[in-house]
This record gives structure tokens, sequence and C-alpha cells, in this order.
């Protein structure tokens, strides 16, 4: 993707979510994101930073009551009046425990994503398609002989990247990340965050997080959230060096959280 | 001392279960001995008379095995387009929410009704549908029995793959979704295979009513002693002969019906220990 | 690439589908009105209080009420004294046993032998009713020479059995262990906690489990065929042959007399099984279990 310089990939603008009718989880949110780029949400439990991220692919319409208003704009098109099927397909997600299916093979796995969306490949296209995901999450020459054996076989930090390959398959503008190395060891975590860096090259990546160093240790910015506020975005350097807010140099100096 | 005595009376109770399968088992080979031994296993099996004239009696199980599975089977099948939306409905679009609860109460209900009354619709109800649309001149037969059968055994169907359907983990639906799956997909490429097993269990345990189901059928199938060979055909299953003829019946014949009982008591049994080590596997 | 055309397709085939299902669950409903409406709609004349006061009429009786086109007389009462009578022996069979052997499971639950034994129960609970009327006939009315009450009642406990059982195991699972533990603290015998504390506690799910079960078997008609036979009058000696409400409906229904009898006493016996089934349903969840 070309990285259109002063184009924001992702605008959100005074996004509210709510459970409750008059009670908002996410509050009047409104940022902008450029491509190619890390974003880390951060905040403590309940600051409402997994619920911002998951009106972004509308996952929040797969349960009753749960209101999203604003303007989410990915690429310039406003989420909430797409087809959610195709915000999803251009806002791929990998979610706190690593979660393959069960009942198909690896290579299965990684092309899951086209044939929940009905589109037929031809062979070569497939092999093309779950070599190249793999090769981006860097277990391909951990898998490529194993290749029909089942998801659940690989260990939990394996897992987690063949669902980040398995998000990448469908080629999405933008990876939503639910905390994805909460569940992991450290080595496995290490090996992922320095994937994402990776990744960053060609994707764009939002990824929430209630570890405050892994956001300064791959982020370029950062949000942090409090009671459902944004209360500050900036790049990730200036937040930990300078924060503006009161509430953020106490959350980032562990005064809570 | 007095906690022993107890504990001894609860073990004695619980052994009594194994000494009454037991029983049953030999009490029921005990009666067959008579005709086995008459007629051969294999020959009893596979022999479709059943002659009881005097002097030419002859006695075999074929027509009323193939009676019973082809009654069984084809309402399993009829059952399948029912029991599995009852399923998805209670399962997976509307887990846990009250509509769901009183769809299911309702459907269960179906379990509650005697296989007589069953008898009485299909025989006042069903069986004239039958004869006006002209498939069969008196309305008896495979297929009026095996309808009957197949709303009998929906509930049993539904139920257990409910269960199964909405033990799919969420989390593997929401995979599928972020991936811009519809709820059909998901349903056919995620919730659908993860549970498959169960739901295989759920039907086969389905089959093991079936099979086993009397009154209803035995006034509706005709009972004819043959083999049938289409849905229009009449004949009878194992329980519906054992009904209409153990109460006259006595000698050879009397020992033939036990065997068939006998037999019916393995296929039913073994049917059950299939399903019962399908969901052992699902849940370990 | 073409993804957008066939979106529209996709949730197209989405609802579609979602609409199937709705209407097929709804259709699976439909017996059930459809059957209770033949019941009322054919029933309701007869059903009345003859039906509780008096005995099933002779063929002749109903047969002149019929000529002079009168209601047919007569109830089935004996039918209903005699199905208490089975159902109650039956109880009195199954319900120590089974409670016994559900408390050994819930306090065993690993090991060969209980194994064997919840897989023993689950056979015998999958055995076809009509083998359990063979086994009663071995087990009762031919030692005994006579078709009987008991033997009837017999086969409805083997029926009941493994049900009470599982019900049994489930409940008392389902007690927080501390319950137990805290009862055996204060130095109370196993019996006794089992007995003062344990079983109480599960009153509300025994009894459930019991009222499924007895809605299980009363409406059972194949067995007792081949085990108490039936009676024409009102019969209190578990030793002779006795009606029951199912018996009476096979009986009208193999008679061109008495046909006519067949809806009003099925309404009455399907009233009794639902009102059963509802009532613990409802206690069930009362008692918040499933």
């Amino acid at each position: 993707m070309n990285n259109l310089t002063g184009e924001y990939l992702l605008e959100l603008k005074k996004v509210c979510v709510s459970y409750t009718p008059g009670k908002n989880a996410v509050n009047n949110v409104s940022a902008d994101i450029l491509p190619n780029t890390i974003t880390a949400i951060m905040g403590p439990s309940g600051c409402g930073k997994s619920t911002l991220l998951r009106a972004i692919n509308r996952m929040h319409e797969l349960y009753p009551n749960i209101v999203t208003t604003g303007e989410i704009l990915l690429k310039g098109k406003d989420v909430l009046k797409m087809n959610p099927s195709e915000v999803r397909r251009m806002a791929g997600m990998v979610f706190q425990r690593p979660n393959p299916f069960p009942t198909m093979s690896i290579y299965d796995n990684v092309i899951a994503g086209y044939g929940l969306n009905g589109i037929r490949l031809k062979k070569s296209e497939k092999d093309e398609i779950v070599e190249t995901s793999l090769r981006n999450v860097a277990l391909w020459d951990e898998v490529k002989d194993s290749m029909t054996k089942k998801g659940s076989f690989l260990s939990g930090g394996q897992q987690q990247r063949l669902c980040i390959a398995r998000a990448l398959a469908l080629k999405p503008e933008l990876l939503l990340m639910d905390e994805p190395t909460s569940a992991l060891d450290p080595i496995s975590t290490n090996r992922i965050e320095e994937l994402l860096l990776e990744l960053k090259e060609q994707f764009t990546i939002v990824i929430v997080t209630h570890n405050t160093s892994q956001a300064a240790r791959i982020s370029n910015y950062s949000m942090f959230m409090y009671l459902g506020d944004l209360v500050e975005y900036d790049t990730t350097k200036q937040m930990f060096t300078k924060p503006k807010d009161k509430r953020t140099e106490d959350y980032l100096t562990g005064v809570f959280g | 001392m007095k906690d022993k005595l107890f504990k001894s009376f609860l073990f004695a109770a619980a052994g009594l279960v194994l000494l009454l399968a037991g029983g049953m088992f030999y009490s029921l080979v005990g009666g067959s001995v008579n005709a086995f031994r008459h007629f051969g296993l294999v020959d009893f099996i596979t022999t479709a008379d059943w002659n009881p004239r005097t002097g030419e009696e002859r006695y075999g199980a074929l027509s009323f095995i193939s009676g019973t599975l082809f009654t069984a089977l084809f309402a399993l099948l009829l059952c399948i387009p029912f029991s599995l939306p009852v399923a998805l409905f209670n399962g997976e679009y509307f887990k846990g929410k009250k509509i769901a609860v009183a769809a299911s109460s309702i459907v269960d209900l179906l379990a509650g009704i005697p296989s007589i009354v069953y008898g009485l619709w299909g025989f006042y109800t069903l069986r004239p549908l039958i004869v006006s649309s002209g498939l069969n001149e008196q309305g008896f037969g495979i297929l009026t029995a095996s309808v009957v059968l197949a709303i009998m055994i929906i509930p049993y169907a539904s139920s257990l793959s409910t269960e199964f359907i909405s033990m799919v983990p969420n989390d593997l639906k929401e995979g599928a979704y972020s991936l811009g799956a519809t709820n059909l997909e998901v349903i056919r490429r995620v919730s659908l295979p993860i549970a498959g097993s169960g739901i295989f269990a759920a039907y086969i345990l389905a089959l093991g009513r079936a099979l086993g189901e009397t009154m209803a059928v035995t006034m509706l199938i005709g009972n004819t002693n043959n083999i049938p060979t289409s849905l229009f055909d009449t004949g009878n299953t194992m329980a519906s002969i054992i009904a209409n003829q153990f109460g006259e019946a006595d000698g050879l014949k009397l020992s033939s019906l036990i065997a068939i009982g006998l037999l019916l008591f393995l296929i039913t049994a073994g049917i059950n220990s299939i399903a019962k080590l399908v969901m052992r596997k699902i849940l370990h | 690439m073409g993804f957008k055309s066939d979106i529209k397709y996709r949730s197209a085939a989405d609802k579609v589908f979602f609409g199937v299902i709705c209407f097929f669950t709804a259709l699976t409903m439909v017996p059930l009105f459809l059957i209770l409406w033949e019941l009322l709609k054919k029933g309701y004349k007869q059903f009345n209080v003859n039906l509780f006061t008096e005995v099933a009429p002779t063929s002749m009786d109903a047969m002149l009420a019929k000529m002079s086109s009168e209601l047919i007389p007569g109830g089935v009462l004996n039918g209903i004294t005699g199905g208490l009578l089975i159902i109650v022996v039956a109880i009195v069979i199954a319900i120590p046993i089974g409670i016994m052997a559900g408390i050994y499971l819930a306090d065993n639950p690993k090991g060969i032998f209980s194994g064997s034994v919840r897989y023993l129960a689950d056979l015998v609970q999958g055995t076809p009713s009509i083998v359990i009327g063979i086994i009663a006939y071995a087990w009762v009315v031919k030692p005994l020479h006579s078709y009987s009450a008991l033997a009837g009642s017999v086969a409805l406990a083997i029926m009941m059995l493994p049900l009470i059982i599982r019900s049994t195991e489930e409940t008392l699972k389902m007690l927080p262990a501390s319950l137990k533990e805290a009862g055996l603290a204060l130095g109370a015998s196993y019996t006794n906690v089992v007995i003062k504390i344990l079983l109480p506690s599960a009153f509300g799910g025994l009894f459930t489990g019991i009222l499924l079960a007895i809605s299980r078997i009363m409406g059972e008609t194949a067995p007792l065929m081949l085990t108490a036979l039936g009676a024409s009058i009102i019969n209190w000696d578990i030793y002779k042959p006795t009606s029951a409400i199912p018996l009476l409906i096979w009986e009208f229904y193999q008679n061109p007399n008495l046909v006519d009898l067949i809806w009003s006493s099925s309404l009455l016996l399907l009233l009794i099984i639902l009102t059963l089934n509802l009532t613990a349903k409802s206690i069930a969840r009362k008692w918040k279990i499933q």
C-alpha cells in the first residue's frame, strides 16, 4: 500500500459505545491513525480499550443492545454504513487467546478467511497465499512439513502467529490486535513483538495492551484511555517522556492499573 | 459401624444395577435358547419365514429386522430437517434467550406424548391424509409409521444437538466473524464441523429410540410378516411383532418372540454404546 | 476483486437461511398443538365426571348407548386406580434403590465399578419398553403363573430406575463440596451427613427427577400389555391383573363399540402427563437446576 503522507488510514470521530442506554463504555473518542504505524491503546482494565477496538470492525453487532455511534472512517469510508462482512475483511483481528479453528488443518486455517467468505481459489493461488502469510509471521519454516496437521497441534505462541497469518491472508488494510500476547510466555511474546515491527512495513496495526513496556517497545503512537475517555493520544516517545495529563503520568509510573 | 453398614447399602444398590442388566440379558438369552437351538442362530436372523401352523412351524426374524431398520432409518432421515433447525435456533441464533427456552420446552413436550396417543393421531389424522393423497390404499405402512416416528424422536435429536452446538466456544465464532463471515458461513464452517460428532451422537441416540418404539408403530405399520421393499409397503418391526403376538404365544413361538426381543436389546445396546463412545471422546 | 457484489448475495443467503431455520422450528411445534386440538375436539364431549367415577363400560352397554345415540356410559376409573396402584408400587421399588445408587455414584465418581454401573444404567434406560415388558413377564408373570399389577410395577420400576439414579447423582454433584465437609467437620457421621444434610438440600432436584420419571412411564402401554394385562373391574390386589389408562385406550381402540372413548381417555392421560412434566420443570427452574 502506498504511504500517502498526511492521509489517515483510520479516522475516529466522536465514537461512543454503550452496553446500557445512557452509559458510555467508550465516550466521544476522536483520533486519526496514519498508515504503516503501530498504535497502542493502553489503560487500566475496564477503561474501554477493547470496546473501542471491537467497535472498529463492528464486532459489537454480534451481541444485542450494544450501540455504537459517531463516525469511523476506514480509508475514507464510514464503516458503520458498510456491510459488516466487508468491514471485517478490511480490518483483520487477532484475539487475546489464540483461536485457530480446531477442525481445520494448519493450511486450511490460514486460508479460512477465503472459505468463510465464499471465495473459491485455485490450488496454486491458495498455496501462494498460505506461504506468503506464513512467511509473514515467520512460521513457514516451522510448519511447512506439517501443513495437514490440526492447528491445535502447535504451541501457544505458534498458534497465535497462525491466527495472525490467518488475518493477514485476506490482505487487510488494518490489523486490530486485542492483547495478543497476554496469554503467551515471554519468549513467544518477544517473537510476536519482533514480528509486528516487521509487519508494520506492509500493514497498519492498532494494538490493545495492558503492558506499558510493550507499548513503549513497539508502538509509534500511543493512546491512553481512562473510564471510557481518550485522555491522551500522542507519539509514543512524547507520551512516555513528557505525558501531558496527570492521569497518564500516574498510569505510566504505575500508580494505578 | 453404622456408617459401614450404610455405605454397604449404597454399594449394594449400585451393584443391583449390574445385577439388573446382567439378569435382563440372562433371562432374554434363557428364553431364546429354544428358538436358537431349533432354527440355528444364523438361520433365525437370516430367514423371513413366520409360519405358526402346527407341524410346519418355522420362525425367522429377517422381515422384522428389516422392517425395524427401514422405519427407524427413514424416520431418522425425516427428523433431520426439523431437529437440526430447532437445534440451531436454540443453540446458535437464540442461545440463552427466553425465546429459545420457550421453544425448547415446547419441543420437549413432544417427548411427553405417549406412544399410543401418537398412534391414534397417526391412525385417525395422518392415515386418511395418506389415503386421500393416493400414495397408499389403506394408509398403513412404512411411510405412515416413519412419519409419526420422526415426530416422536425430534425432541431427542434436537435437545442433545442443541447442547453440543451451544458448546462451540465463542472465541472461535468471533474469529470467524472477524474474517468477514456471515452467520450462515460461521454455522457451516465453524459451528457445525465442531459440534459435528456431538450431533452425530445425538442422532445415533434418536435412532436407538426409533428402533424400540412400539405402540405407534404397531398401530400404523400394517402388521404383515414380509420384508418391506418400498415406503408404501406394509410390514412389522421387531417391537410390533412382539406387541402383537406375545399375548397368545407359547412354546416355540414364544421363544422366537423372546429371541427377537434379545436381538432388539442387543441392537439398541450397541447403538447406545456407540453414541456414548462418541460423546466420551468429545468430552475428553 | 469482486467482493462487493457477492456480499449482497451472501447476506441475502444468510437472511434466507435464518428464515428457513425459524420456519422449520415453528413447524416442529405444530404437531403438539395438532394432537392437543384433535384430542380436545373429539374428546370434550366424553370428558365428564363419569370418566373419573365409573369403570369402563362393557361392549354391550356401549353398543346400546350408541344405537340410541346417547353418550357412551362409563369412564376409566379402573384405569385410574389400576395405574395408581401399579405406579405407587413401582415407585416403592425404584426410589430407594435409585436414590441409594445415585448417592453411591456421586460419592465414588471414578473407578471401573462406578463406570460400569453408570454405563449399564444408561443401557437399561435405552432398552425398548417392550423388551422390558418381556423381562417382567419372565421374572414375575411366569413364576407366579398370572398377569399382575406387580409385574407391571416391576417393568415400570426398571424403566424409572436409571432416570432416578441419574437425577440423584447430578443433583448431589451440584451441591457445594463444603456442605458435606462442614457436616463432617462438626463431627457428624457420614450417614447423618447424607440423610440430614445432603438429601434435604437436594430435595428439589430429587423431587423433580422423580416427577419426570413418573411422567415418562405414565403413558407406557407396551410393557403393561405383557404384564398387567388389564381388568374390567377396580382391582387393588397386586397379584391380580390390573388395568391402567393406556391399557384401556388400547382396548377401546380395538373395540368398534368402545372406540369413541379413546379421545376423552387420551385427553385425560395427556393432561396428567403434561401437568406432571410442567410441574417438574417449574420446580426445576425454581431450584435453578436443569
